[in-house]
């Protein structure tokens, strides 16, 4: 396969939606890579000289080189390892994947950040914003078992952050934000997630993952107070 | 040569949008000819709405009838269609992930600050400038050995040379000089921002930049109303 030594390190965090949607791209494509743990309260030296953009994780370190971002870590691990391709080949389907992607982290994420952020009538507007949002998505998997399409694709890989990161803060939040009876395809896409090897192997343990997110509600209550 | 109808390239934006620009730079590099469809922001055209109907914005590119948003995207589309002409990303995948890192790095974190600094005064303003200076600092300190590492950070730039991350630039600040006019400030001082200024003054050397840029006095024009209308809407 390769043919000198490959050495691929990802700087990532176990409970991190960014961090563990690398982990699936490599996992997919069966690349092996070396899990570094990094405590974002007290950031490693390596991380801070690998990012010292963002000084965030993930990080992928391929021989010593780094590349940050995940929407970019992904993009390029499709560009490098060329086998089980995450974007689809033809351009026009590349560039929608693209802005889905996009559109899940600008707008889906910044928006659901506020529904645990935020209380009352600012949380209900939340929920609110982030329905309207993901009704979008809902549409686009019609007639779909993935949005990729028939099998795992980019943007499936990015929106894992609303299957196992937003739907699960419901459980925390005591707010069903995405109900199945307003969501039905997003609850089958969830499935058939589920049902795929690479995510069951790559998503955080739930109750481990629950108890975390029970416990950073906690930290950020405490804060505002 | 491509034939007429079936790969007929239309961009719909307008005149004043820098995103719009993005392309046009994009389809001009690549020599890509293509009808300018006009966009009234404030009566936007069903074909827009229909075209864009998650963010209902400008630029839309539709090449054979299928419409493609996000300016970004659209010019990794136009590499990825017309291989032929300058490469607008890198073909190495490492080199590649730095133009994307940085012309995401510019979209997000200095095109709405930069805007603040025209749009704003006072207290606001200042707050924009000291924002827009240590955001361009880290471009000069982080981006430029990253983006030019051929050149060991030398930014070098030409017509067949211009990437995604030169053209992202260009719409941001190739009009510093106009700026700097209007505002009474200097955003690029040469002093502080050596390198970025050495770059934003080679982008605006190519032909294609040159031919897409109205006349110095005409964009003091376009950049002074602009100013003036922000102010006495806030």
């Amino acid at each position: 396969m390769a043919e000198r030594s490959e050495e691929v390190k990802l700087l990532g965090m176990w409970a991190s939606p960014f961090s563990r949607r690398v982990e699936i791209a490599l996992t997919l494509k069966g690349v092996p890579y070396e899990f570094s743990e990094q405590d974002i309260t007290n950031k490693s030296p390596l991380l801070l000289q690998s990012n010292p953009v963002h000084k965030m994780i993930p990080v992928l370190l391929h021989n010593g080189k780094p590349i940050s971002e995940s929407l970019v870590i992904l993009e390029y691990i499709d560009d490098t390892w060329k086998n089980n391709p995450i974007l689809p080949q033809d351009p026009y389907d590349r560039a929608i994947a693209r802005f889905w992607a996009r559109f899940v982290d600008e707008q889906v994420y910044v928006t659901a950040m506020k529904v645990v952020g935020k209380v009352g009538v600012e949380r209900d507007a939340a929920v609110e914003a982030t329905r309207d949002l993901l009704k979008l998505m809902e549409k686009e998997l019609v007639g779909k078992d993935f949005l990729g399409g028939e099998s795992l694709g980019f943007v499936d890989i990015v929106a894992t952050l609303v299957a196992f990161w937003l739907m699960r803060t419901e459980e925390v939040v005591g707010v069903k934000v995405v109900p199945v009876e307003m969501f039905p395809e997003i609850h089958r896409w969830v499935k058939n997630l589920l049902d795929v090897d690479v995510i069951k192997k790559c998503i955080p343990p739930e109750d481990e993952h629950l108890d975390y997110i029970r416990a950073r509600m906690e930290s950020l209550k405490l804060k505002s107070v | 040569m491509e034939e007429e109808t079936g790969n007929k390239v239309i961009l719909h934006g307008t005149f004043m949008s820098p995103y719009s620009k993005r392309v046009e730079l994009a389809l001009k590099l690549k020599s890509i000819p293509y009808l300018f469809v006009q966009e009234d922001l404030h009566n936007k055209s069903q074909t827009l709405l229909q075209y864009n109907p998650v963010h209902k914005k400008v630029p839309v590119l539709v090449h054979k009838g299928k419409p493609i948003s996000e300016s970004l995207f659209i010019i990794e589309y136009i590499h990825e269609t017309w291989r032929n002409g300058p490469q607008l990303l890198p073909q190495d995948p490492y080199k590649r992930s730095k133009v994307r890192f940085w012309a995401s790095y510019i979209q997000l974190h200095l095109f709405d600050v930069v805007m603040k600094v025209v749009k704003t005064e006072g207290e606001e303003q200042e707050k924009a400038i000291t924002e827009v200076k240590e955001k361009l600092s880290i471009v000069e300190k982080e981006g430029l050995k990253e983006i030019f590492s051929d050149t060991d950070g030398e930014p070098t730039v030409t017509n067949e040379s211009m990437s995604l991350v030169d053209i992202v630039m260009c719409t941001l600040l190739s009009p510093y000089k106009a700026h700097e006019e209007v505002l009474g400030m200097k955003i690029v001082d040469p002093e502080t921002l050596p390198g970025v200024y050495c770059w934003l003054n080679a982008i605006n050397e190519t032909d294609v930049v040159k031919d897409l840029t109205p006349p110095y006095e005409q964009v003091l024009e376009i950049l002074r109303t602009f100013r003036q209308m922000s102010l006495s809407r806030s």
